[in-house]
């Protein structure tokens, strides 16, 4: 229902009552809490009501006609503190339910939404921020969290307790009720007028500041070039420009922000300093029988205390309706963000006959392949190219000539728009995903490590992989006299900021990772180019073994790699251009001899 | 905590006004309930409808006071702490920059980042709250009690009794609370960690089929995270139910001791009213002063780390020397170096470069190269030996001395969000002559020009809508525009194509006769034409001489040299 509305109208118009819905599903999903929260939550709030009444009871007897009326105070004051011990606890258990409801919902949520992530065509992340991504994960799901944890509860407490005083009030006295018809509304406009004119400020604020906080990390990150130019006073001076920025939307926006609590205190104590005029007048004439008792004028001083408090109990919900107001509308916008990605289309799932792969050979074809990542720019033009089982095939050409979009078609993380890829004759779109991207081990540019030990991250690939395996696999690749020098050897944890480890030293961890594979076919993707020439020669041998029986495809950055490659395409501008041996492409005298030959001139 | 109030010290006086209007605010908002009960209790005998009029009036006005008192105190305290976070943060940029490499590594760069955005930030809330609540709450507490005993000292005792059991709960819970919210975090941060290596790692995980795997991984930090939010969540609920109880129960015991005060004529029933309200303000002064507690522990961690920022001393000491110029521009005499003070990351490195003379410095990664460039450019200072340029200790060149002498490109050069032009001139009093022609012998003006806006296009952070050759392009370009008397390019060109390092190097020759070059390289056909090319390997000189020399004398040159034979670079 979301989804078709949200096709129908490309204008992003809110579908409040949508998300309203499928929030609601949530949480009735939880019916076990919810309604055991919704009960507690009246019938604290019923307790908490009454004690006033009971203290105004316990007042009026105090000052009973003909001394205190002891038996009437004591029976009252009991009932006070069973009341309110009753309502903490009462609150209390509710609390915790409300913390368990939400907790149970938010980890839903985020469970949903990281396995849908799983589910995303790689094509997402290539157009999505990870930092917007995350953000979903972290900042949105605890938005909706505190709104459902916090501002529900809130809401459902205000709800009964401003109709409740309400009523408990017009029972008191009907007439200064009126009171409030004068005060209420101006207090809920005034709230309105000013958070309207205060919400841009603090908007304005949080930007500068992150501006500001934006500014000091890039320079830090080049704390060393400053120094070495000797510009720190240049830089601290443009910092100092945004700092007063900074600083003074922080002062506008506090300025304008000053006046809001203070002036709904103000008009509170306006409406009790009428309590206190009216309240005191009908108390003068009830006292002196000007006013009989039973009339809707009639009050007892128990009765203008009872008003007071409640008074002060109905104002305050009032005044933070449009508080919550807020929370909520955030809290939307927050939730909508979060089932944008969970509508999102995942990978289309395999054709219903999808063939399972037992015995792979190898043999590749691309047959007449046209891709684009956007319509108007394409990418590959009529591609063909046929590798047989066990030859390596070496792509070159300039950046963006498309070498890697082949990588990604042949993986399957993008389908061609026309053409076909074949893997042993069997087109690949009729193979369970699965089955074919676990025919093939990668070895890219961009090294992937995960939070976990040495042995985890070479093992990743092989389940039940065996110390000596990847101690082996760590041999293969030279990594392994670097990996004994850390302090926890194989089990040492690598991290981000931990474990001082260069990027040529994590690129042969997931070579080490990659001579664990059986997989029949093989893709390189720069994956040297963080290597230093001499290491690189040293795991040249191995890496011969590794390529050894197996179909490859080698993307690469120095020439020396790709010469003795099966078949070498020149990709330009999404067309192979050149395709052939080393010796036939120098003797074409083409873009690749070219770039041969410059090396030697 | 105490070194930062020192930022505050220019604002006392303005402090003390806030403090005074805010008091009288604080007091008009508390002589209400006294008004009203002075209304039931007295005027309402006399029976006269106009005095009750009066005294409502009278408190109107009180509110109007406490209105005015408020926002007038919350707009200077406003003031105030805008002024002394902008200090203190300027301030703590400001060292930040003139950190020497051995204090910013302890400090570590992630780490000076949060103090400067989340400590500064936690700093200045505090200070704001302390003067908006920390005046109020305190007078609130104290006021409420004082006009409480005046009015009947047995009934405000029966109160009194009350605040400190408030108090200790709502402090230790509070306290308790802390901790498991740090462990909240950190969990937080291990769930944050897993989604964002599954996003980065998104195609490997797909190849190798662990969407499973992955989903296993991420359900256990989550499930964490949930059971420590729930935790924390349940310890820290129970101060509100707490409170609340204990200020109702107060209210009760006051009316219960009022029986049987009336009873005996000692106390009115209307104190009784007065005494309800003034027991809810003062209990909400204890919920913010109890706040206030915990805030205050985080600010005081805060501020005592932007304190160990601003109180490491400096380390860059100049000392006096007289010259004694040999000829040789740059000398390195025994020198040796170690990051952590263990084992020696640079050792005896000895060598002399001639002025105008090009030297070269190849080795693998790790073997210390860069090293040698920022003991040149004093970013660390030698354990042992001795670096003179012209003949001077390096240690006698004031850091503005140094910084004109040498032009730097370093090999993760910093290019930041603004025009080229304004990357190449980097905050420095140039020309715009200077970068032009600058860019020219960098072999930048070209690309450059051929960009619409030329040399006012708009960078991003870190350069990255240039390409990797461009970016040095541009790092070399800003190298030369101060025209250095001696040119380091620390791994400068390996992104350069070979026609364009070759036109780079000719034009090098031309322009800049009279510049030392220091020329730092995993590539032996950078360095090959240099006047003397040092190889370096864990730290130690292994071979010294011109590319000729070394390709007789020293292996690992012609083992780095072989392996690059054919390795021409596609981009």
């Amino acid at each position: 229902m979301l989804t078709d509305e949200k096709n129908k109208t490309p204008v992003r118009k809110r579908d409040n009552k949508g998300i309203f819905l499928r929030l609601s599903k949530y949480v009735l999903q939880q019916w076990h809490l919810f309604v055991p929260a919704l009960l507690f939550t009246l019938l604290s709030n019923q307790l908490s009501l009454l004690g006033p009444r009971y203290s105004g009871a316990a007042l009026d007897a105090i000052e009973a006609v003909g001394g205190v009326d002891f038996p009437a105070v004591w029976e009252n004051v009991i009932r006070m503190i069973v009341c309110y011990a009753l309502s903490a606890g009462l609150s209390y258990v509710l609390a915790v339910i409300m913390i368990r409801l939400s907790q149970k919902i938010t980890y839903k949520m985020r469970k949903e939404l990281f396995e849908k992530l799983n589910t995303l065509p790689v094509g997402y992340f290539d157009t999505h921020h990870t930092g917007d991504i995350i953000s979903h994960l972290s900042y949105d799901i605890d938005t909706v969290n505190s709104t459902l944890s916090h501002d529900l509860v809130q809401v459902m407490t205000s709800i009964y307790t401003v109709v409740g005083s309400l009523i408990f009030m017009w029972r008191i006295s009907k007439p200064m009720i009126l009171i409030f018809v004068f005060t209420v509304p101006v207090s809920i406009l005034f709230t309105r007028y000013r958070s309207k004119k205060v919400r841009p400020l603090f908007r304005k604020r949080s930007k500068k500041y992150g501006e500001l906080n934006g500014y000091a990390e890039e320079m830090l990150s080049g704390a060393r070039s400053i120094e070495a130019y000797g510009r720190q006073d240049v830089i601290a001076e443009r910092f100092e420009n945004r700092n007063e920025d900074a600083m003074n939307a922080y002062y506008d926006a506090e300025y304008s922000a000053a006046l809001l609590f203070p002036t709904i205190n103000l008009i509170n104590n306006i409406s009790i300093a009428f309590v206190a005029i009216f309240g005191g007048i009908l108390y003068m004439y009830s006292q002196s029988g000007a006013v009989a008792v039973g009339s809707a004028f009639f009050i007892s001083l128990g009765g203008v205390a009872q008003f007071v408090q409640y008074s002060r109990k109905f104002a305050g919900p009032i005044n933070e309706f449009s508080n919550i107001l807020h929370e909520f509308q955030s809290a939307f916008s927050a939730a909508e963000r979060v089932f944008r990605v969970l509508d999102e289309p995942s990978e289309p799932a395999d054709v219903p006959d999808a063939r399972q792969l037992s015995h792979v050979d190898g043999n590749v074809e691309l047959d007449g392949v046209d891709f684009a990542y956007v319509p108007e720019k394409p990418i590959l033009k009529n591609v063909n190219v046929t590798a047989e089982k066990g030859a390596t095939v070496a792509i070159v050409g300039p950046t963006g000539a498309g070498k890697t979009t082949i990588i990604n078609l042949l993986m399957r993380f993008y389908d061609p728009q026309s053409g076909e890829i074949r893997l042993d004759g069997i087109p690949a779109l009729q193979i369970r995903r699965t089955d074919l991207r676990k025919a093939f081990t990668m070895v890219l540019q961009d090294t992937w490590l995960f939070h976990g030990t040495v042995f985890e991250n070479i093992a990743y690939g092989r389940e039940n992989a065996s110390l000596d395996d990847v101690k082996s696999a760590a041999r293969a690749a030279h990594i392994d006299t670097y990996i004994e020098s850390l302090p926890d050897g194989y089990d040492t944890v690598l991290s981000d900021d931990g474990v001082n480890i260069s990027k040529g030293q994590k690129q042969l961890i997931t070579i080490a990772r990659a001579f664990l594979s059986d997989a029949p076919m093989l893709i390189l993707d720069e994956a040297t180019s963080n290597v230093d020439s001499r290491t690189e020669q040293q795991i040249q041998s191995a890496m011969s073994d590794l390529m050894q029986n197996r179909t490859c495809f080698v993307i690469a950055h120095r020439l020396s790699t790709v010469q003795n490659a099966d078949v070498i395409l020149v990709v330009q501008d999404g067309r192979i251009t050149e395709q052939g041996t080393h010796e036939q492409l120098l003797a074409l005298g083409g873009f690749y001899s070219t770039l041969y030959n410059s090396q030697f001139s | 905590m105490k070194r930062i109030l020192l930022y505050l010290k220019p604002y006392r006086l303005r402090m003390l006004a806030g403090f005074t209007v805010k008091v009288t605010g604080t007091m008009a908002e508390l002589v209400l309930p006294y008004i009203l009960t002075h209304i039931l209790e007295n005027v309402i005998l006399k029976q006269n409808v106009s005095e009750i009029v009066f005294y409502g009036v009278v408190m109107i006005v009180f509110s109007i006071i406490a209105c005015l008192g408020n926002i007038i105190a919350n707009r200077m305290a406003a003031r105030v702490t805008t002024n002394f976070s902008k200090a203190m943060r300027r301030d703590l940029f400001t060292k930040t920059l003139y950190l020497s490499g051995a204090d910013t590594d302890r400090f570590t760069v992630a780490s000076l980042e949060s103090r400067i955005t989340t400590d500064t930030y936690n700093v200045h809330n505090f200070i704001g709250m302390m003067q908006r609540m920390g005046v109020r709450a305190p007078i609130l507490l104290i006021g409420g009690i004082a006009l409480t005993l005046v009015m009947d000292r047995a009934l405000a005792l029966v109160m009194i009794a009350t605040l400190p059991i408030i108090f200790v709960t709502v402090y230790g819970i509070s306290r308790k609370g802390v901790p498991l919210y740090s462990n909240v975090q950190k969990s937080t941060d291990s769930m944050v960690r897993v989604a964002r290596e599954d996003i980065q790692g998104i195609r490997v995980i797909k190849a190798l089929s662990k969407n499973e795997h992955e989903n296993r991984r991420y359900d256990k930090v989550n499930r964490e995270l949930s059971d420590r939010e729930r935790h924390a969540g349940t310890v820290m609920s129970i101060v509100n139910p707490v409170m609340t109880l204990l200020m109702n129960t107060g209210i009760a015991a006051v009316v219960a001791v009022a029986a049987l005060r009336v009873a005996k004529e000692q106390s009115s029933p209307a104190t009784v009213i007065a005494f309800m309200q003034y027991f809810t303000l003062i209990s909400m002064a204890m919920m913010s002063l109890s706040r206030m507690f915990v805030m205050y522990t985080k600010c005081a961690a805060s501020a005592n780390r932007i304190a160990e920022v601003l109180d490491t001393p400096e380390r860059y000491e100049v000392i006096a020397s007289n010259e004694k110029a040999n000829g040789d521009h740059i000398t390195f005499s025994d020198v040796c170096f170690s990051y952590f003070g263990k084992k020696n990351d640079l050792e005896n490195i000895s060598f002399s470069v001639a002025k105008g003379a090009h030297l070269g410095i190849i080795g693998a990664t790790g073997s210390g190269k860069s090293t040698v460039l920022k003991l040149l450019m004093r970013f660390y200072e030698p354990t042992q030996g001795e670096i003179y340029i012209d003949g001077r200790p390096l240690r006698s060149f004031s850091r503005e001395e140094l910084t004109n002498t040498i032009g730097i490109s370093l090999q993760n050069g910093f290019i930041y969000a603004d025009t080229i032009e304004e990357n190449i001139r980097f905050g420095r009093d140039l020309p715009f002559s200077a970068v032009e022609n600058a860019a020219k012998i960098a072999q930048a003006h070209d690309f450059i020009t051929a960009i619409p806006d030329g040399y006012s296009h708009l960078l991003s952070t870190k350069g990255t809508n240039l390409s990797g050759g461009q970016r040095q392009r541009v790092l070399i370009a800003r190298a030369l525009a101060g025209d250095p008397q001696i040119l380091i390019l620390d791994d400068s060109s390996s992104a350069l194509d070979y026609k364009t390092d070759s036109l780079l190097r000719a034009a090098l020759d031309e322009h800049m006769k009279n510049t030392t070059v220091i020329t730092v390289a995993q590539r032996v056909s950078s360095v090959k034409n240099c006047d003397l090319i040092l190889v370096l390997d864990k730290g130690k000189i292994i071979g010294r001489g011109t590319h000729e020399e070394l390709m007789q004398t020293c292996e690992e040159y012609i083992e780095i040299s072989h392996s690059q034979m054919g390795g021409a670079f596609v981009d």
